[in-house]
């Protein structure tokens, strides 16, 4: 109930924000670009489309979410509404996980927005309704699930822009992190190895959530590694949330 | 256990009530059985020390030295004390918006760290700082679900609260666009959602107009008759002077005078102030000495209270005319002056 309540404050301020409507323009902008672009192509026009929707809809909703979510609990301390809304009957843990509830709520209505022009331009298309395309945003969607928990940390102990610029490393690092499963494979054991494995299994690895070439080109996809992405998505968000937790449960609020 | 006959312990007539200070006794002679029903205070804080590590080479304030007082239920409850003296953030340990060092604070008798010890408590800080974006309806419909408030209670109340701040009109107006008093009236509102026994208050007179302070005045003093506890900060002496039950002073982190008003302020008179016309300063030599002379008009201040009778004497044998005669006795300012000086 009270995370609920926290949730839907969230939301609401989310929703004044200028910055998600900016952002979705340009989402939509570059989803409609896609159309153009194929025109404009030798080749397969619907890959084309395919292609730039979903990186679109990918990247404007990952800056959606650092750029809201970095600013979310700095702002209430910022502002002080914290002082009111902390001298209520709530756990601090309630209070991140409704404020990261309401950006999650958010980035769902501008995922749903987002996908509903990208799958309107593919039917004009294909006259059809691609099921895939439905699971590629999905994934799309559990990624900037967990881009959000990661900007809800840092905002939980830092200003707005070094939140930014952490959390875009997150986010850039793990899409590189697979290079490290390619060096794994042909190092020989020993201490380099361990320090890289270690390494590997810190890092997060966002590519787990990236079903994009395959649905693009038509690829199948193993039924077997939807569900382990699935876990490690909601594993990996649910450390970050407790990590969160820990650092804002010890904060003094001056 | 309940006792025979079913009855709960609240429903009991004690015929003996020991009232200690922080315990009492019940004890029920009918149904021969004894009772010891414990009454905690409102706020009990013990030894709450704090420090803060600031700057960019980190030094250690030492902001709460070891503060301990009780606030007890159904008081008003004055705290003063100089700027920076640790007022608010004795508030903020009490709310858990600062982890103390060392030291327990206890809200009716659950520690302060429970946020359950929040729910019968009402928090209206220094100044007004809450979601502009919503209308003062929306901002209290929002802190009644942190409650778990139903619907219905939830309007009942909202529309009850509305009409006690006199924000029935501006209800539906952003907090945006409200001044600071509206704001701080909004603010009270809020603070009253979940009617609370424990209402406190960070300088809820600062920076209100007479008639804005006379208004929450008047509010604090209802509370009071309400049955609630009032603990509350502000630096405007004379309006905690004619509220408060009992006051503490805080200086430099540590309570340096605690106590009923009647206790601390004495009946002692300090000195008399005479205004007499038609006589020159010159005439009061020995008696008093003259503070100012306007027009025929001098200002008198007696400080011997035998020579009073003297200056009427030399008033009444020289034709002068007495305009008023006010005994100064001691005031709240007077003692917390002093207090703060002497620290």
């Amino acid at each position: 109930m009270r995370i609920g309540a926290i949730a839907g404050i969230t939301f609401k301020e989310a929703k004044r924000d200028r910055v998600l409507y900016l952002l979705f323009f340009f989402a939509a902008l570059g989803i409609l670009a896609s159309r153009v672009l194929a025109i404009l192509t030798v080749g397969d026009r619907l890959k084309i489309i395919k292609d730039v929707g979903l990186a679109s809809i990918a990247v404007f909703g990952v800056l959606m979410a650092i750029l809201i979510g970095t600013g979310l609990v700095y702002k209430e301390i910022d502002k002080k509404t914290i002082f009111t809304l902390l001298a209520k009957p709530i756990r601090r843990a309630e209070f991140i996980l409704g404020k990261f509830l309401g950006l999650v709520l958010t980035l769902f209505v501008m995922t749903a927005a987002m996908t509903a022009i990208f799958l309107a331009i593919v039917f004009a298309h294909t006259l059809e309704v691609e099921g895939a395309l439905l699971v590629a945003v999905a994934y799309i969607f559990l990624e900037l699930v967990l881009v959000t928990a990661v900007a809800v940390l840092f905002s939980s102990f830092s200003t707005p822009i070094l939140s930014s610029l952490f959390a875009l490393a997150f986010y850039l690092i793990g899409h590189l992190s697979w290079g490290l499963k390619l060096i794994l494979a042909k190092m020989a054991p020993g201490p380099g190895r361990a320090l890289v494995r270690a390494l590997y299994t810190v890092l997060p690895d966002l590519e787990n959530f990236n079903f994009k070439t395959e649905v693009v080109h038509g690829l199948p996809i193993p039924p077997g590694i939807y569900l382990p992405s699935l876990l490690y998505g909601l594993c990996y968000t649910a450390f970050i949330l407790g990590l969160a937790i820990l650092i804002f449960r010890r904060r003094d609020f001056i | 256990m309940p006792p025979p006959g079913g009855q709960s312990p609240s429903a009991v007539n004690p015929a003996m009530r020991i009232r200690a200070r922080e315990i009492t006794f019940a004890v029920d002679f009918g149904p021969a059985f004894l009772k010891i029903e414990a009454m905690a205070d409102a706020i009990r804080i013990r030894d709450l020390r704090k420090d803060f590590r600031l700057g960019f080479v980190p030094r250690t304030h030492k902001i709460l030295k070891g503060i301990t007082f009780s606030v007890r239920e159904g008081e008003i409850f004055g705290y003063l004390g100089p700027n920076g003296a640790g007022k608010t953030t004795t508030i903020k340990c009490l709310l858990d918006l600062i982890r103390p060092d060392a030291g327990t604070i206890e809200i009716f008798g659950l520690s302060h760290f429970a946020p359950r010890s929040r729910e019968p408590l009402g928090f209206l800080p220094e100044n007004p700082y809450f979601y502009d974006y919503l209308t003062a309806r929306e901002f209290l419909a929002f802190t009644a679900d942190l409650f778990g408030l139903g619907r219905t209670e939830r309007d009942g109340r909202i529309a009850r609260l509305l009409a006690l701040v006199g924000l029935e009109r501006a209800a539906d107006l952003p907090l945006r666009k409200y001044s600071r008093g509206m704001l701080q009236r909004a603010g009270l509102a809020q603070s009253l959602v979940n009617d609370p026994k424990l209402v406190i208050l960070d300088e809820p007179l600062g920076g209100l107009d007479p008639l804005g302070r006379k208004e929450i005045r008047d509010i604090i003093v209802r509370f009071k008759e309400e049955g609630r506890t009032v603990f509350f900060t502000s630096h405007i002496l004379q309006d905690i002077e004619m509220i408060c039950d009992r006051v503490a002073i805080i200086v430099g982190g540590r309570i340096v005078k605690e106590g009923a008003l009647r206790d601390l302020v004495s009946e002692r008179v300090l000195f008399t102030e005479a205004v007499v016309a038609g006589l020159p300063p010159e005439a009061f030599a020995g008696i008093g000495e003259s503070v100012s002379a306007q027009g025929d008009r001098v200002l008198i201040r007696i400080l011997d209270e035998a020579k009073v009778d003297e200056a009427l004497d030399l008033v009444l044998r020289r034709r002068g005319r007495l305009l008023s005669l006010s005994p100064r006795t001691e005031t709240l300012e007077d003692i917390f002056v002093e207090t703060v000086t002497r620290t």
